[in-house]
């Protein structure tokens, strides 16, 4: 299959990345032969097998809805890797606009 | 002292008599990492100050007499997708360039408690995506048996640290044979455990229900000792499952593995291999005959649609895991004028082409029309495969194949054609989707560069995995033949 330059803008929209001009035609070229390849699993006869996420069953983990501590160090450090913020607040572009 | 000739059990060994202490010991291993930073550019950055401090603490403990692990004082290396608190954490992506880590990985914290200094944090492919260790923003790792070849990936770092001598332990991480794949390339022991054995929390996620941790090593005992100090539940880990306990560390190993039956899949010897490497696997595999073992053929049908399904079951997870590298609160931003272009402009600019590539191909699959055909199908085709295992296991113990179909080929040589580059997956990526443990042990050469042979096993089958393995390693003369002769050679 080949896929058509706007389907390579509308992923690229999905999955918010900006794209350079000259790379749009070449991921279209490699996605599309990739595409092509993984393509044969429409031949695997499949019958009534179980869709398979995990090789280790699933279990839901539940706790107490209680805030667990956590130190200065810690707080300071995940504070720090803001990429941008004022005194110890996160700083974002307004989301409603 | 020469590291490239010790072992870590070796090591422990001359702690445990005082033939050195561990600040020696680690500042022999952080010379040599720091030596080979132009050649082979194992590390992406050596941590000498944490590592010092760890080994000295480990040295006044024994010294006092304190209670010291089997590994204590032992210095191991990490990939740099598992995090250190305080340190810098890449995943080899641009985006996460300054990025340091507010907490330990499990593994990481394990081997603290172990009392094992981490030497620093190795290179890899972009975000664990690819084979050759090339997409990393921090530049390729090369290999040390020839440096104008690839390493292997993704965590040919750690493949390379061990190798050359710059580590005795390393850590990584296979999604789809990123830690036996380099293993084998350099020559080295890589085991891949069985999926839910090793906590992942800490580890930056590339695809989470493939995702394993595992030890690089010089020895099978080696690898099984370090594996012995990461396995086992952790609370902050839900795919990570309660271990019985009768598991047994190498010395009580045999020698021979008479009765044991090794299955050899008809659907992995048929083309496209390296004829050196058929060759060496042929002869390892008559090396097992004599140790004892029963060598049958077995079938695994469906191997031919491995790859495709890793190939899109990779891609959807890793699409979804790496929406949270967004500029927001970690990361490096992009400022733009509004939300949606800082998004794009970051992502866009912080992410390399592999990673952007893989995003793609995985926004697309799952995207609405496509979900049906590409990953619920893909699910259903994972689950044959891992049935094909689970029947093959009821007539055999273990499973043999060539580790990669070749040996290590030259940077640059499949970095802008990425299927070629996924066919060298084709060995390795059924393991990870059907979740059982295998090793690369080093069986041979071709073309003056090593070979490695996998060996799989049950569903947490790891013992019988590392057993075998283990008794291979001993009749074939052990890791000895396998150093690279005079460690890297220099570019031209």
């Amino acid at each position: 299959m080949s896929l058509k330059p706007e389907e390579v803008e509308k992923i690229a929209g999905l999955a918010k990345l900006e794209l350079a001009e000259d790379e749009k035609e070449s991921f279209r070229e490699q996605i599309s032969s990739i595409l092509d390849y993984v393509g044969k699993l429409a031949k695997a006869d499949i019958g009534g097998a179980d869709p398979m996420s995990h090789s280790v069953p699933m279990l839901n983990v539940l706790r107490e809805d209680t805030v667990a501590a956590c130190g200065k160090e810690t707080r300071d450090a995940v504070v720090d890797a803001f990429p941008e913020s004022e005194s110890d607040m996160l700083k974002v572009k307004a989301v409603f606009s | 002292m020469d590291t490239k000739a010790l072992t870590a059990a070796e090591i422990a060994a001359g702690l445990k008599k005082g033939d050195f202490s561990s600040r020696e010991i680690t500042e022999a291993y952080l010379k040599t990492a720091k030596s080979h930073s132009g050649d082979t550019h194992a590390f992406v950055v050596v941590d000498e100050d944490g590592a010092l401090a760890a080994a000295d603490e480990s040295d006044s403990r024994r010294s006092k007499g304190g209670p010291v692990s089997r590994l204590d004082g032992v210095p191991v290396a990490v990939k740099d997708n598992m995090l250190v608190a305080g340190r810098r954490a890449t995943a080899g992506s641009a985006i996460l360039k300054d990025y340091v880590a507010s907490y330990d990985a499990t593994v990481v914290a394990r081997m603290r408690q172990a009392g094992m200094p981490v030497l620093g944090h190795t290179n890899m492919d972009e975000y664990a995506m690819g084979s050759s260790t090339e997409t990393s923003c921090h530049g390729p790792t090369r290999n040390p048996w020839d440096t104008e070849r690839v390493p292997g990936g993704s965590s040919g770092g750690s493949a390379v640290a061990v190798a050359e001598g710059s580590a005795p332990l390393a850590l990584g991480s296979d999604t789809g044979g990123s830690i036996r794949q380099p293993a084998a390339l350099c020559g080295t022991v890589g085991f891949k455990p069985t999926y839910g054995r090793v906590s992942r929390y800490g580890l930056i996620a590339l695809a989470s229900s493939l995702d394993q941790i595992g030890p690089f090593a010089r020895s099978v005992r080696d690898a099984a000792d370090l594996l012995a100090v990461i396995e086992g539940r952790d609370p902050n880990d839900s795919t990570s499952v309660d271990l019985q306990t009768d598991w047994a560390l190498p010395e009580t190993y045999k020698d021979r593995l008479d009765g044991l039956k090794i299955g050899i899949p008809k659907e992995y010897f048929i083309s496209g291999m390296e004829e050196g490497v058929e060759k060496a696997v042929q002869s390892a595999i008559r090396r097992f005959e004599e140790l004892g073992a029963e060598i049958r053929e077995i079938s695994l049908p469906h191997s031919d649609f491995a790859l495709a399904v890793y190939y899109i079951l990779m891609p959807c997870e890793a699409s979804s895991n790496l929406a949270r590298f967004d500029g927001m609160r970690y990361g490096a931003r992009v400022p733009a004028a509004t939300l949606e272009e800082t998004y794009r402009k970051s992502r866009g600019q912080g992410f390399g082409k592999e990673a952007r590539r893989r995003i793609m191909l995985g926004t697309y699959a799952l995207s609405a029309g496509y979900y049906d055909a590409y990953y619920l199908r893909a699910l259903k085709v994972r689950r044959l495969i891992a049935d094909d295992f689970i029947r093959a296991f009821t007539s055999v113990d273990c499973i043999l194949s060539p580790t990669s179909p070749t040996v290590a080929w030259k940077l640059g040589e499949m970095l802008d054609d990425p299927l070629s580059m996924y066919l060298q997956d084709v060995f390795t990526v059924s393991v990870n989707v059907a979740g059982l443990p295998a090793i690369s042990v080093p069986c041979g050469f071709s073309q003056g560069m090593p070979v490695g042979l996998q060996l799989i096993g049950r569903h947490f089958g790891d013992k019988t995995v590392l057993e075998a393995a283990y008794a291979f390693e001993q009749a074939s003369g052990g890791f000895g033949e396998f150093v690279p002769a005079k460690g890297a050679t220099s570019r031209q």
